[in-house]
């Protein structure tokens, strides 16, 4: 080795160990993050909790926080509206997007499949607020008229945007897993004397089961984590949820209060609580699927 | 009695042509073997006797193929009916990735079974029928993917009893396998043909002699030779059959 070639391999050892380093530090900021904003919803969020009551707050059934005489701090409408609207969205969301990524993967010539593909894209490149601007100038005013409410502003209508901004990722999701079942499995269906349905359902699909199961997970993330768009649908009043009310979630009442909720009040800070609520509500879903994955695959 | 046959078959994939004008009788209850060297078209005809060349695009296929004296590539014909009396196993075992039970069931659920008490019924005797059921009697609800690749393939031959076929195609069925369980699906097969016509495809002569009545040789999409195992490889007719079978060339 002469020495031009002992100084090269010199400087690639020590771009190497350059390299790891700033992998290692992007790596230990992502975790830093996390940290430093679970640190923060904590710290925030405990004391209005510790004021109003743990039991008062998460159950309590009314939210009057600027009420004159008795203020009242109850925040299960805003849970349950979560809860429901969730629910609501997946059950509406995940048929529907499944149903479309077996029809991309399996059945659609090849270029119907682009073209749909390209306008699933597009849905998930558009912005929140533009679906609340869509949904308030369409959908309200017909939910309105179908059911004949005084208002359309309702869960129901909050449910129908939530299920279409989270159709492009159940999509896409379980489409990636559909088309990574190996040919071999829906051939030795169709060996068997199955029909081509048969053998989507029936293989296909329960052997893309935990990539479908993980489309379900992003469509419940995207979800419960949404505000502006069902801020704009919803009619954003904190009652007790019911499909043709007017409702608020967890997200919009934090949303819809911060900007004149007094600093230092104790207002201000229960929506802190309402925060931290969230967030515990997503690391729970996220830790009982994963177990759930865990033994799926185990089991 | 012959049970399937085929009269100027000819199949091509776009402008290529695979098969070419294939005369062919195959006797019922007896082990039918295809050989050749590779490429040459051992796969696709095994595939037309259950229009499993459905699956491939731009697959053309012109000439008689009948099962029991029906055509079976008659306009209107049931081809799950078809592929429930023709079933196959494939060269790699590809069992579903579900239990050992799952498996079995598939076809006798998709077909209508729904009681429980014959569904266990069914899946005992296919796994005896395919020589498995000691193995895994005891271990019905464990994925079949834990199984070994000659246990998995046992399993597919199971899985393909269960529908109660005529036929069971199979193609390089133990090519895949290690010497032990390849012997074990040779005498799985030699003891199905009681019940069953059998039509494999191997690339092993000794395999061919072995646990074959008839055999059928092809080259270059045609069929060259074809007729009583013993007679082919004793006396060959054709004079490509005995470079071929006897490894001067493929
Ligand atoms: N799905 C397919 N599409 C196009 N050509 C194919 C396909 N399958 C096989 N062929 C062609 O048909 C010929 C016969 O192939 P095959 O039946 O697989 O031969 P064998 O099983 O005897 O090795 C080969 O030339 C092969 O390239
Ligand atoms: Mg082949």
């Amino acid at each position: 080795m002469d020495a031009l070639e002992a100084k090269y391999a010199a400087a690639k050892r020590y771009s190497e160990t350059a390299m790891g380093l700033v992998f290692l530090l992007c790596g230990v900021l992502a975790v830093a993050f996390v940290l430093l904003i679970s640190a923060y919803l904590i710290l925030s969020g405990l004391p209005a909790i510790r004021e109003v009551g743990l039991l008062d707050f998460l159950f309590g059934p009314v939210w009057a926080p600027t009420h004159k005489t008795e203020p009242q701090f109850g925040i299960l409408p805003f849970i349950l509206t979560s809860v429901y609207g969730t629910a609501g969205a997946v059950a509406v969301g995940v048929p529907v997007g499944f149903l479309t990524a077996m029809f991309l993967s399996k059945l659609a010539p090849r270029r119907l499949a682009a073209v749909v593909r390209t306008a699933v894209d597009l849905l998930s490149g558009i912005p929140s607020v533009v679906y609340g601007l869509v949904g308030m100038t369409v959908l309200v005013p017909a939910v309105r008229r179908v059911f004949r409410l005084p208002s359309g502003a309702t869960l129901l209508a909050a449910i129908l945007v939530l299920s279409v901004m989270i159709l492009p990722s159940i999509i896409s999701v379980s489409e990636t897993a559909l088309n990574a079942v190996p040919r071999e499995y829906e051939e030795a269906s169709l060996a068997l004397g199955a029909t081509e349905t048969e053998t989507w359902f029936r293989v296909s699909a329960p052997a893309a089961s935990s990539g479908i199961a993980a489309a379900v997970v992003l469509g419940i993330g995207r979800a419960i984590g949404e505000a502006m768009a069902i801020m704009m649908v919803a009619g954003n009043v904190a009652n007790m949820p019911g499909l043709f009310k007017s409702v608020r979630f967890l997200t919009t009442a934090i949303a819809s209060e911060m900007s004149y909720a007094g600093v230092g009040s104790l207002q201000r800070s229960a929506l802190y609580s309402i925060a931290l609520v969230l967030f515990l509500f997503i690391m729970l879903i996220n830790v009982i699927l994963n177990l759930w994955f865990k033994n799926k695959r185990e089991g | 009695m012959d049970i399937l046959s085929t009269r100027g078959l000819d199949l091509w994939y776009g402008d290529n042509q695979a098969l070419k004008h294939i005369d062919m009788d195959i006797p019922e209850r007896q082990v039918t073997a295809l050989i050749g060297p590779s490429g040459c078209g051992k796969s696709t005809f095994l595939k037309t006797l259950n229009r499993m060349n459905d699956l491939v695009p731009a697959v053309r296929v012109e000439g008689l193929v009948t099962y029991r004296e029906r055509d079976i590539y008659a306009p209107g014909t049931d081809v799950t009916w078809l592929r429930r009396q023709v079933g196959m196993v494939f060269q790699k075992p590809n069992p579903f990735p579900m239990s050992i039970y799952d498996n079995i069931a598939y076809g006798p659920r998709i077909h209508g079974v729904r009681s429980k008490a014959r569904l266990d019924d069914i899946v005992e005797r296919s796994l005896k029928g395919a020589a498995i059921w000691d193995e895994v009697k005891d271990r019905l609800k464990k994925s079949a993917l834990s199984l070994s690749g000659g246990q998995q393939q046992r399993l597919c031959i199971a899985r393909a009893l269960a529908v109660e076929p005529d036929v069971l195609l199979m193609d390089e069925a133990t090519s895949a396998l290690d010497p032990i369980s390849t012997s074990k699906i040779e005498d799985l097969i030699t003891e199905l043909k009681e019940h069953y016509t059998i039509i494999i495809v191997t690339h092993n002569m000794q395999q061919a002699t072995r646990i074959s009545d008839t055999c059928a040789f092809f080259l270059l999409g045609e069929l060259i030779e074809f007729g009583q195992t013993t007679q082919m490889f004793s006396m060959p007719r054709d004079k490509r059959t005995e470079d071929y079978i006897t490894g001067r060339f493929g």
